[in-house]
């Protein structure tokens, strides 16, 4: 009986997770062929348009200022651009965090209680509409310059998505998956706990991968009315007002900037393949 | 073969009939609002009184109401009127105390969960200890003869896999009765065969008490020791057939003209 119904010659293997470092590598490759494909486009547009080095630099004039140091003696731009980004991930992990909490908690919250999602919801919303810009100067009034007003930028930038999917998630539970809960006598609590948390985990991963790289944009954001100088806003400040003078320092500060929020986004991969593993592998997602 | 003659061996303990009955409908009715705005009733005046250690299919054409007999049985829907007792409590309590296991007509086992996982889930519940919990939930996956897909994910099974797993998951905690709502109506022909021969063995040594819904007769006539048959809507109760086959009952059973008599019974009331 139990091989007749099997359907699946992979029934009795283990799961067929090609491990995560392959899933990180191949399209680690493909991307890294995006890139220089990106450059010979950049460098073709150079050519065909006759751009100065304001509007484009080369590619070349790109790496050059990353490698030199922005005054004798110093460090290479690199180097400086690393420590920046290091200080900017930092704050943007804790905004990333506490805005990750407030999400999560906002979302359970408003799935237990439709007054208060009715009541709340369009608020969160209208925070949204709000640019960040305009609230970023208040939060740094309110708990003065430093880690703490930047994380609290990035935060209000990240729980938003967080609240939005994993609402979805927690109330797209199936029918027939509650009632076998409710046949049970099982309480709200092990509901939350071993039905609905489990189901919305797909959606807080999406929501997460967005939060992730808005997390960084924020604490970017939240550095400038801080006027914090360690991190990558402080950096963007600074090289803005010399643009005329050396551009490439700038091009290479964004660029920093886009590997820092791709490396936020991996790191929410990595751990939505170490988490939600009941997938089958042509369902997981990057 | 005459009915009376093998009546006595269908029951083994014919005793339990006068008992109290372990579900019990008494003027049951149901209504439902209708997108329109009116009501319509899917239920009416339901009578039905289900015993110990008996196989109950219910039949009847879809959207008959049999779905929303059973959901009522089990409290996950409450009757606009009438009075139901199981075990000789309301629902409600009934639902509280455990007392009885659901099968439902997809498997509804929990994609983030193992086969082992899943069987555990209502013992989680129920705050077992780990130990026993795992020990328990390998007695019945040797009970559906699943035990080396115990660590599989659900989307890794067939679906009569995974339905055996729900049935697993269903007895798990030893409930005195379960209620079947269609389990195998998504299933292929010889697949769905398979899994009656299969549930005729469990039931065979559990004993439960058994309410299964089903649109199949051949399948409500080899499993069940009594059909009742339910009018479309609104559903009434049109004919209450004792099966009087003989446990346990061979696949080949199906092929004897006494099977044929009782699927032909089944269907004259179908269409009464």
């Amino acid at each position: 009986m139990s091989q007749a119904t099997l359907t699946q010659p992979s029934g009795t293997q283990s799961l067929s997770h090609p491990s995560e470092l392959i899933t990180l590598v191949r399209p680690a490759g493909t991307f890294i062929l995006v890139l220089i494909g990106i450059g010979l486009i950049w460098e073709a547009i150079k050519i065909i348009f006759h751009l100065d080095i304001k509007i484009l630099p080369h590619v070349s004039d790109i790496s050059d200022a990353l490698l030199s140091p922005i005054q004798e003696g110093k460090p290479i731009l690199a180097q400086l651009l690393f420590d920046a980004a290091i200080f900017t991930l930092r704050e943007a992990l804790l905004g990333f965090g506490l805005g990750a909490s407030l999400g999560f908690a906002l979302a359970v919250i408003f799935a237990h209680s439709l007054p208060l999602e009715r009541g709340l919801m369009p608020l969160v919303v209208a925070s949204q509409t709000v640019p960040v810009l305009a609230i970023a100067p208040m939060v740094v009034v309110w708990l003065k310059a430093g880690w703490l007003s930047v994380a609290v930028i990035s935060a209000y930038l990240t729980f938003f998505p967080v609240t939005v999917n994993t609402l979805r998630g927690l109330s797209s539970v199936p029918a027939t998956a509650l009632e076998l809960m409710q046949s049970y006598a099982a309480t709200r609590r092990q509901i939350l706990v071993k039905l609905r948390i489990p189901n919305a985990l797909p959606y807080i991963m999406t929501a997460l991968k967005i939060s992730a790289t808005t997390s960084i944009v924020g604490a970017i954001i939240g550095e400038l009315p801080s006027g914090i100088q360690d991190g990558l806003g402080g950096a963007i400040l600074n090289f803005n007002q010399y643009y005329s003078s050396a551009p490439a320092r700038l091009w290479a500060t964004n660029l920093v900037a886009a590997l820092t929020g791709i490396l936020a986004f991996a790191s929410v991969v990595l751990v939505e393949q170490a988490i939600v593993r009941w997938l089958p592998a042509d369902r997981s997602t990057l | 073969m005459g009915q009376s003659s093998l009546s006595a061996e269908i029951h083994s303990e014919p005793a339990n009939r006068s008992d109290v009955p372990i579900v019990a409908f008494k003027g049951v009715n149901r209504r439902f609002k209708a997108p329109s705005g009116g009501m319509v009733s899917a239920l009416e005046n339901i009578s039905l009184d289900i015993y110990a250690n008996e196989f109950v299919s219910i039949i009847g054409p879809s959207g008959c109401g049999k779905s929303t007999l059973i959901r009522i049985a089990a409290d996950l829907l409450s009757p606009s009127d009438g009075e139901v007792r199981v075990n000789g409590k309301p629902p409600h309590t009934a639902r509280l105390n455990r007392e009885y296991g659901m099968v439902f007509q997809a498997a509804t086992l929990y994609d983030w969960r193992t086969v082992i996982k899943n069987i555990e889930l209502p013992l989680e519940v129920m705050r077992w200890p780990s130990a026993r919990r795992t020990a328990r939930a390998k007695e019945m996956l040797d009970l559906v003869e699943l035990t080396e897909f115990a660590s599989n994910y659900p989307w890794q099974l067939s679906g009569g896999m995974q339905q055996r797993v729900a049935i697993a998951r269903a007895l798990t905690f030893e409930p005195s009765i379960l209620f079947m709502d269609e389990p195998f109506g998504a299933l292929d022909e010889i697949t769905r065969e398979r899994m009656n021969i299969e549930l005729l063995k469990i039931w065979s040594k559990t004993k439960t008490t058994v309410i299964f819904i089903t649109h199949s007769i051949q399948e409500a006539v080899y499993l069940s020791s009594r059909i009742v048959v339910m009018s479309p809507r609104p559903g009434q109760i049109v004919a209450d057939i004792p099966i009087d086959l003989p446990y346990p009952r061979a696949p080949e059973i199906r092929d004897t003209e006494a099977f044929y008599r009782l699927v032909s019974r089944v269907r004259a009331g179908l269409h009464t």
